[in-house]
């Protein structure tokens, strides 16, 4: 790869972006140098923390294929179609990016909980959502599902219509259209798109935490375990988030956007 | 057959344009005549605010009906060959018949078929990627053919094209579009004479003229069909034995029907017919234009001088010799035998 500069960047804009990066790295670093190697691995495999690693693990792959079934019509609708009140929809849906967590967790127990909206009727059902495994898959599929949407329409507007045009002209139905040409057009962008979804999944703590509860074995993720042990055992804390942070790192490098387009 | 009417008010456009079964229609036109527009609504691309668009006798637009583009067997050629990236040649070509219910074995066949048809079969097993232009454009026709279209409609198909490679796929589309319904949008005249038996001339949203493409080219009424035929054309009134056409007189041959006083009228000539005097001649069998020189091109061994509408060929010794530059005031001269004049 051969690199060209154009027109120099100004010599003091090195010192804010320094910053920025020592800001987000030196926190990084200080954890690091607090972990207890002597003792890591036994921490990172006491029984508690493989228990919360793979409930974390298990409940963001099924909130990510959620947010997958979900999402991807989500993010065609509002790239492909126009209707009234689009834009309000489109904000309103991405809300959960902004919204603290915990205000996610707290609309969902008044929609999901036992005496919320539909909580009567899943209630007569002899269904239970609030603090269970699935509270937890809810809570992480509504605070992700914006990141696979917006990733995924943005992938759509930029692939354009064009291709979709000529094959509907050749005779293919929108379904196929859909299936043969949208999807592998847009595959890396809902790739990069899912990724993402899974890794905010995996961080999900306040929406969970209100919403799911805190429950050793059902609602306990690998994040809120690590809140909990930060009092009572901070090494272990220290350990596990060191895990957390190199899944992250894992999950950026997997989801890094390709640099060359075509 | 294709009978196409169709007004879209948001673009200016009313059009009412028929192509026979096995006819191949150019559709000549300047930028934003409404081109595009004509084949959106063709395509099922665009609704029209009024109109209807048959295809073989089925209706495929009108007020109450629409059939979707998928439906309608009309198959699309853009100047870009928009191939799918994501499969191989033989697949894109084949997705047409896949997409009519063939299997997967039959469809292939297909593809091969027509691969063959514009001579790539070779490259069946690349990617669009790995394709060069003409290449590319060539299995996009095939992909196009195989989809059995009953309308085919091509936009500037080559205009993307290097000029290298354009004259041997102008011979293939020559041959495979004969026998064909198509309509072809185009800005090359090589195009219109050679792929087309009749030319539409749109302007302003509207049908200016139509007619077998060489009469048309020969004999064009409309300005830009003696622009890209390359021909000088005065439009005027018939007064007193001359074209009237704003401040100038042109003296011409008048041909069939002749004209009578106070039709419109053109006076066409080409511009290797044409002189450049720094003064104005004397003698009275030419015809004397004055013009301001617009712009110098050259022109093969010639230079073409162009004043406004108008152009001249000089050689390049005349044009060193008169010392043309843009700006400069110059007397076009034509002998009256050279224009010919008929009504529009």
């Amino acid at each position: 790869m051969s690199h060209q500069r154009q027109v120099g960047v100004p010599r003091w804009i090195y010192a804010p972006a320094a910053v920025g990066v020592a800001l987000v790295l030196l926190p990084l670093a200080a954890m690091v140098s607090r972990v207890a190697w002597g003792d890591f691995l036994d921490l990172v495999t006491s029984e508690s923390a493989l228990t919360a690693l793979s409930l974390s693990l298990r409940t963001s792959a099924v909130s990510t294929v959620l947010c997958v079934l979900l999402g991807v019509p989500m993010a065609v609708v509002l790239a492909r179609t126009r209707f009234p009140g689009q834009g309000v929809v489109r904000s309103l849906v991405l809300l959960p990016l902004v919204l603290p967590p915990v205000v996610g967790g707290i609309a969902l127990l008044y929609t999901f909980g036992r005496r919320g909206l539909l909580g009567s009727e899943l209630d007569a059902l002899g269904i239970q959502v609030a603090f269970s495994t699935t509270a937890v898959v809810l809570a992480q599929t509504f605070v992700s599902l914006p990141f696979l949407v917006v990733s995924l329409e943005g992938a759509l507007r930029s692939a354009g219509q064009r291709y979709e045009v000529v094959a509907a002209s050749l005779g293919a139905a929108p379904t196929t259209v859909f299936r043969r040409v949208t999807l592998p057009l847009v595959l890396p962008g809902l790739v990069s798109g899912a990724v993402l979804a899974f890794a905010r999944a995996l961080g999900e703590f306040g929406a969970t935490i209100t919403f799911a509860g805190n429950l050793q074995g059902t609602t306990q993720t690998l994040p809120l375990y690590i809140y909990n042990l930060r009092v009572t055992d901070p090494d272990a804390a220290v350990a596990m988030s060191l895990v957390l942070v190199v899944v992250a790192v894992v999950v950026i490098g997997l989801a890094r956007p390709e640099r060359s387009t075509r | 057959m294709l009978e196409l009417r169709a007004g879209v008010d948001e673009r200016g456009v009313d059009v009412d344009l028929d192509v026979g079964a096995g006819e191949t229609v150019a559709l000549l036109g300047p930028n934003g005549a409404g081109k595009s527009t004509v084949l959106a609504v063709a395509a099922g691309l665009l609704r029209p605010d009024r109109g209807q668009v048959t295809l073989d006798g089925r209706v495929l637009t009108d007020d109450a009906g629409w059939v979707a583009p998928h439906h309608r067997h009309v198959a699309l050629l853009a100047q870009d060959p928009l191939l799918f990236p994501h499969l191989t040649v033989l697949d894109n070509v084949a997705f047409g018949p896949r997409s009519a219910g063939a299997s997967r074995s039959a469809a292939r066949d297909a593809a091969g078929h027509w691969l063959r048809e514009v001579g790539v079969v070779d490259l069946a097993d690349r990617r669009p990627s790995q394709l060069s232009g003409g290449q590319a454009q060539r299995v996009a026709v095939a992909r196009a053919l195989a989809a059995e279209p009953q309308l085919l409609l091509l936009d500037e198909p080559m205009a993307a094209l290097d000029v290298a490679v354009t004259p041997a796929l102008r011979q293939t589309l020559r041959r495979v579009l004969a026998d064909r319904t198509v309509v072809l949008v185009t800005h090359d005249v090589l195009d219109a004479l050679l792929l087309a038996d009749r030319v539409v001339v749109l302007e302003g949203g509207v049908v200016v003229e139509s007619g077998p493409s060489a009469e048309v080219l020969a004999r064009p009424r409309s300005a830009f069909a003696a622009r890209i035929a390359g021909l000088n054309m005065l439009a005027g009134t018939w007064r007193d034995g001359a074209v009237q056409a704003a401040d100038l007189v042109v003296h011409g041959l008048t041909t069939d029907p002749v004209p009578e006083e106070g039709d419109d009228v053109v006076a066409v000539f080409r511009p290797s017919a044409v002189s450049v005097f720094r003064e104005a001649p004397g003698g009275s069998p030419r015809n004397s234009l004055p013009v301001t020189v617009t712009d110098l091109e050259p022109h093969g061994d010639q230079v073409r001088v162009r004043a406004g509408d108008l152009a001249a060929e000089v050689t390049l010794l005349a044009a060193a010799e008169l010392d043309l530059t843009p700006g400069v005031r110059v007397t076009f001269s034509v002998k009256a035998n050279e224009v010919a004049v008929y009504r529009t």
